[in-house]
């Protein structure tokens, strides 16, 4: 879940962190009224959840109130990336000495946080990366030891930052990993990390990100702030594939069918368990697939449950073939999926056969499943085929079907693939 | 009409016993019996059935069978 930038200068203030003098406003009025009370040079900036606001105009400069006034006018009607703004921030334009990025990710391969620190704000941090890999550092660190400030130091110390830079840097960078951590944020950044002609720091734009799962944790934080329990704040709307999957998950109770994101690919996807649905769509990915959706099955749904959401996913436009497929960590009962996603073909008027690539789930009445797919010749693995092979081989046939239009296994040949063998650390 | 999957079978002796109807209503977790003038089968829920067995269980021997049609085979007591 994403914060506006007014929210994020919010959390920082909360935290401790210096920013620089602003005011957040609704009305044209209301930005003259914050200009004149910051009493100096200000920007204008859009409070969208989209990026480029520079570009589309949503980021202006005022030398008195009155100019204010009639820009942040302009702003409010101006939509950027399919968003109106929520309002416009007034901020103070201070003279800035140099810009630094200060930012904390969490980082799912080591499955810890980690700093990420640059001379270079101001610009992405990615274009740094690519550009002057040598003037970042990061750093992970715990999230369950105590925090130190020394890490912090470290990673920015490991750019050449030294003396008082560093010193008056180092709890700022420190706090942001302190915030990350009571917060549940999946991003924290503040870019620029402004140093001003005086020699201090101030915070001139943040970004942040909760992890939605934390949302009933920071109840707190969110009434503060006046977020609703409506307000998805996702980077884009949903689309109506994706409107439609939810209220399939929403008006059956049993198990789940949902977390469905539409993408424009030929595979159409009914995934799931434990981990499992990122797992197999991105090794549909590494084969050279093209997923038409992704979704989360799992907890035993009902049989018109796994059949609503897999006719929804063979009715999306240039679907070809599904696959069904799960982690065997899933306690989801295999006959009933089968019954589910083979009874949404025959109601389509699709032969199952035809229509599901491959059926891997493997798990609590497995037996009953296979006999149910047999009978309606369904190629179906069990736990001795891995989820990569799995994915392979719903890859393969897929771009079979599609008479070339998928790219072939042969021409994506994968990094490692555990043919024959559990990806899942099952016994065979 | 059968299910695609499942099927229920119930003696004509105890289609009209309403003690049976409430207990099978009772017992089925996903609601394939409804109890009115007697037994009554919810067709649109007989794929629903997870073979647990409770109806089969709360049935007098021999009366009531759940038919897995996709294997010929039945749950009965
Ligand atoms: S076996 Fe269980 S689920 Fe199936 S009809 Fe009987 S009580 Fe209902």
């Amino acid at each position: 879940m994403r914060f506006y930038e007014y929210e994020s200068r919010r959390i920082l203030a909360r935290e401790g962190i210096p920013l620089s003098k602003h005011g957040f406003a609704r009305s044209a009025e209301e930005a003259k009224r914050v200009a004149a009370e910051i009493e100096g040079p200000v920007v204008i900036k859009s409070q969208v959840l989209s990026g480029g606001r520079m570009k589309a105009g949503g980021v202006k400069f005022a030398d008195t109130p009155e100019e204010a006034e009639a820009h942040a006018r302009e702003i409010l009607q101006l939509e950027i990336g399919g968003h109106m703004p929520r309002g416009v921030l007034v901020d103070a334009r201070a003279a800035i000495k140099q810009e630094y990025y200060a930012g904390v990710i969490y980082d799912g391969v080591r499955k810890r946080p980690t700093f990420v620190f640059s001379d270079m704000g101001g610009i992405d941090i990615e274009e740094v990366a690519d550009t002057n890999p040598e003037r970042i550092g990061r750093g992970h660190f715990s999230t369950i030891l105590p925090h130190m400030d020394f890490r912090a130091k470290d990673v920015i110390a490991s750019i050449g930052i030294t003396g008082s830079e560093l010193n008056r840097l180092t709890p700022i960078l420190s706090k942001l990993a302190r915030l990350f951590l009571k917060y549940d944020m999946t991003l924290a950044e503040i870019n620029p990390l402004a140093q001003l002609e005086d020699g201090t720091f101030v915070a001139v734009d943040a970004h942040m990100d909760l992890e939605n799962e934390a949302r009933p944790r920071q109840r707190e934080l969110l009434e503060e702030l006046g977020v609703g329990d409506e307000e998805t704040r996702e980077a884009r709307e949903p689309t109506e594939f994706e409107i439609r999957g939810e209220q399939i998950d929403a008006v059956d109770h049993r198990g789940v069918a949902g977390n469905v994101t539409e993408f424009d690919g030929n595979l159409g996807l009914v995934i799931g368990a434990g981990g499992g649905s990122l797992t197999l769509f991105d090794a549909v990915r590494r084969h050279g697939g093209k997923p038409a959706n992704y979704c989360e099955i799992g907890g035993n749904p009902s049989v018109s449950k796994a059949k609503n959401l897999t006719k929804l996913v063979l009715e999306k436009p240039g679907v070809d073939k599904i696959a069904v497929m799960m982690s065997i960590v899933s306690n989801t009962r295999v006959d009933i999926v089968a019954r589910g996603v083979i009874k949404a073909c025959l109601e389509l008027g699709h032969d199952p056969a035809e229509k599901i690539a491959v059926f891997r789930i493997p798990g609590a009445w497995e037996e009953e499943g296979f006999k149910i797919l047999e009978k309606y010749g369904v190629e179906y693995y069990d736990r001795s085929v891995s989820m990569h092979e799995a994915a392979r081989r719903a890859v393969e046939k897929v771009g079979a079907a599609s008479d070339g239009a998928g790219p072939s296994v042969d021409e994506h040949p994968p990094a490692t693939v555990d043919a024959g063998t559990s990806g899942e650390g099952e016994a065979p | 009409m059968p299910g695609t999957f499942i099927d229920v079978e119930l003696d004509d002796s105890v289609r009209g016993d309403r003690e049976l109807a409430a207990k099978l209503e009772e017992a089925c977790p996903v609601d394939i019996y409804a109890s009115g003038e007697g037994v009554e089968v919810v067709e649109e829920n007989l794929d629903e059935c997870v073979l647990c067995e409770l109806c089969i269980k709360a049935a007098p021997p021999g009366k009531l069978r759940v038919r897995k049609l996709y294997d010929g085979t039945a749950l009965e007591a």
